[in-house]
């Protein structure tokens, strides 16, 4: 199943992937235990003349470890999901490429600071749904909504963030592999919901350097 | 309560039952009975048009902006001859979603059942407010009709999915649907009063009016699940209809609690609405666990596994309910670290869950198991549960949850848990058709549809794991649009084909349904051989249900004790080993 996974081109992708090929393997192993006792019941303790159902009203101790078992297993679960959701989520790192998304019915207005590096200035250069993002460089992102809620989200960089009218939130990623990845919005936004989407563009260094030059520069002017 | 008085008045009210007219009788009705046969019927009604529904849904995603076959009649804006426009897309799923929750599964499993069988199971003539009772359903259908009358307003009705995330459900502007959105939530409005009545009579019922000798750990788990589901029922509902308020009063009055241009939050919205949520999905599921459980141990004639597990699992998912609301919120805005913390209260709840399902494996572990209709379906649902349980645990962990968040696997896992419901439902209405309508189904009829319904329902949904995997958005009208989901249409194709096989398998049970309500096979009184109190009842019950007050000496699942000759041993039967005198 897991192999439609669309590939990973982000440096967090592969604790997700880890984290979600552990718990597939983990529930498809107690889906397949309990399945095949259920089918192994039906069959042997089928009603059959002469034979008595046991009359037992249940067992303790078996009771207490089919409870202790799945208690331990979820919690290392969710303990090992704590330090890669604090690397997406909480702590992005530092970085001097930023980019304000501001979604809308139905766009994403994405704007680059232009050369002096501020946004809300004269020589911000904005683009309708498209990022383009160097390679292995981290990209920080305020994203925001100017109507309702949309969600930014790259399946392919195993990232997702609602935005929420009223408020900036930051999200963060590095790409690994230059390339042409979809930005579809992953909220219920209207209408125009489906279909809304954008491309991110991941260049090699000198290709963005080339495209910054072209786009950046000279719109700057 | 007094077991001669009670056992008089049980007679005094059949005398007086033959008096009353066709309307007191079949619509304005005080009996439970027959209250509990009018919820079941509403929720079939509704049963259709939010199957019918999600056939249009289906052919939308497997078939992208082709005509609907038979549907050319549906005018512009609506419909385009046949095809369906985007909004529309949008405000079908809205309102299968919210009529399969609130007016299929909820009046069904919490309405009827609760009705027909709390007052029988525990032993009583009727519910402690017979004509709260009778508001409650008549409330109840009135928000049914207005619900539906919100698809003939113009604009359409809600399009803003059924959780009605704000800002888009808190401005005409944002989905061109005015009228439609507010009869949404004026429906829902009604229908919390409805719940409400209904829950205040559920709880004040089990607590006052249980036979002599139905100590609380006597009661079937039905009873014990419909318990509380009724106290979740009491302390949820308020919350949403207080949401429901404030949300109404943006669109119409000119407030702003959740429109952030006048100082409101839209996560305020979200908020309340999953602190709701979350227990309303138990709401959903508890009875059906209770309904499994009663048929599990009644079909394989053995005690069922752990009773006092069972009902301390459920006690436990109930609290444990109000802890988990932010599960639906990870990549909302909200707090990361307070994602972490509901990651922790989530994963915990997944445990009496567990409990659950190894407990009701213990009850087959041993069992003389008859594979009657209802069980089949009882055993359908556990099968159902375990998948979406399981694939429950993905989006708990956060770091996954970022990736599926939204997609089908969100879809697949809450129509396995929720959808999941119909098996439970199915199951019930096979087990108790004979006391609620004197009649028994046709079982070869019952089989078939199991076996159509068991191999396309995992059709329709497992795939939808699949489509998750690969990122398919929920909620989108044509996922052609996409590039990276092209791989994946045949999947979506796949689901649709099944999705209208299981859609048309249904015929089996309509037909079974009706064809048995007049020509089925008349039922004894104790037609599986079951130790609950409703069988004790004669069928067709009567007004005022017994015809002495029953007295208990023991719990609701002695099968096979080994006391008796017979496999089963009612909880009515006197040994003559001074139990009674012991149940107090």
């Amino acid at each position: 199943m897991l192999q439609w996974l669309p590939e990973n081109v982000s440096t967090f992708g592969g604790e997700i992937d880890s984290l979600f090929y552990l718990i597939y393997y983990i529930t498809a192993a107690t889906f397949v235990l309990v399945t095949v006792l259920m089918v192994l019941f039906l069959v042997m303790y089928r009603e059959q003349p002469g034979r008595r159902a046991t009359y037992t009203h249940g067992n303790t101790s078996l009771e207490i470890i089919w409870t202790i078992i799945p208690a331990a297993i979820l919690i290392v679960l969710s303990f090992m999901s704590v330090s890669t959701w604090a690397k997406v989520k909480r702590h992005a790192p530092d970085s001097d490429f930023e980019l304000q998304v501001a979604a809308k019915q139905f766009n994403w207005d994405v704007v680059y600071p232009g050369a002096d590096g501020k946004f809300g200035t004269d020589d911000d250069v904005k683009f309708d749904n498209d990022l383009h993002v160097p390679v292995n460089k981290v990209v920080r992102v305020q994203l925001s909504s100017k109507d309702v809620i949309h969600s930014f989200f790259l399946p392919n960089l195993r990232l997702k963030q609602d935005a929420v009218p009223g408020r900036t939130i930051l999200v963060w990623f590095e790409a690994t592999k230059p390339g042409r990845y979809e930005l579809p919005c992953a909220e219920l936004c209207g209408f125009g919901h489906s279909g809304m989407k954008g491309w991110l563009y991941v260049h090699t260094p000198e290709e963005y350097a080339k495209w910054a030059g072209e786009n950046l520069a000279a719109k700057a002017q | 309560m007094s077991d001669t008085a009670a056992a008089g008045a049980a007679h005094a009210a059949h005398g007086h039952h033959e008096e009353l007219g066709f309307l007191r009788t079949y619509v304005f009705s005080t009996d439970h009975k027959m209250i509990g046969r009018q919820f079941l019927f509403l929720g079939l009604f509704m049963l259709l048009i939010g199957g019918l529904l999600a056939m249009m849904i289906r052919w939308e995603l497997a078939w992208p902006e082709t005509a609907v076959p038979g549907l050319k009649f549906i005018p512009e804006p609506y419909m385009y001859g046949g095809i369906i426009p985007p909004n529309t897309y949008n405000a079908l799923f809205t309102m299968h979603a919210t009529i399969m929750i609130f007016f299929v599964v909820m009046p069904i499993m919490v309405g009827s059942f609760g009705n027909f069988l709390i007052p029988l199971m525990i032993g009583t003539r009727d519910m402690a407010f017979p004509k709260l009772n009778m508001f409650s359903f008549w409330v109840g259908a009135v928000a049914g009709v207005v619900m539906l009358a919100s698809f003939f307003v113009a604009g359409g009705p809600a399009a803003s999915g059924w959780t009605g995330y704000a800002t888009l459900s808190a401005k005409a502007q944002y989905t061109g649907v005015d009228w439609g959105q507010n009869l949404w939530i004026i429906s829902l409005l009604i229908l919390g009063v409805s719940s409400l009545m209904g829950s205040i009579n559920y709880i004040t019922t089990i607590i006052n009016m249980r036979a002599p000798g139905m100590a609380y750990f006597r009661m079937p788990l039905t009873v014990w699940s419909l318990f509380i589901t009724a106290i979740l029922l009491l302390l949820a509902l308020p919350v949403l209809t207080a949401a429901l308020a404030m949300l109404l009063f943006d669109r119409t009055l000119g407030t702003s609690f959740f429109l952030p241009e006048g100082g409101g939050e839209p996560l305020l919205w979200q908020h309340m609405f999953w602190f709701f949520g979350h227990p309303e999905v138990y709401i959903l599921v508890l009875p059906a666990m209770g309904v499994t459980s009663d048929l599990l141990s009644t079909f394989s004639r053995k005690p069922i596994f752990g009773y006092h597990a069972m009902a301390f699992s459920m006690i436990a998912i109930a609290f444990l309910s109000w802890t988990v609301w932010g599960h639906h919120m990870f990549v909302s805005g909200m707090n990361p670290l307070l994602g972490t913390a509901f990651m922790m209260t989530t994963m915990v709840i997944a445990v009496p869950s567990a409990i659950k399902v190894f407990n009701w494996l213990g009850t087959l572990w041993g069992g003389s198991i008859r594979l009657t209709s209802p069980m089949l379906f009882a055993l359908g649902f556990v099968s159902n549960f375990l998948i979406g349980g399981l694939s429950g645990i993905f989006m708990a962990s956060t770091p996954v949850d970022i990736f599926i968040h939204d997609t089908y696997y969100i879809v697949a896992h809450f129509h396995y848990v929720v959808a999941g419901i119909i098996f439970a439902l199915f199951a019930a209405v096979y087990y108790w058709f004979p006391k609620m309508f004197g009649r028994m189904m046709n079982e070869k009829l019952g089989k078939i549809h199991f076996v159509l319904t068991f191999i396309f329902f995992n059709g329709v949904f497992f795939p939808m794991h699949f489509l998750g995997v690969a990122g398919h958005m929920r909620r989108i009208y044509n996922p052609t649009q996409y590039e990276f989901l092209m791989p994946m249409q045949h999947w979506n194709v796949f689901i649709t084909v099944s999705a209208l096989i299981l859609g048309a398998s249904q015929i089996f049970f309509l037909f079974n349904f009706f064809w048995s309500l007049f020509a089925g096979k008349k039922a004894e009184r104790n037609p599986w051989q079951a130790n609950t109190l409703e069988w004790v009842a004669p069928t067709p019950t009567p007004h005022g249900n017994f015809e002495v007050q029953p007295v208990v000496y023991r719990g609701p699942y002695e099968y096979s004790s080994p006391e008796v000759k017979e496999d089963w041993l009612p909880q009515d039967k006197n040994l003559g080993t001074g139990a009674a005198a012991r149940a107090h």
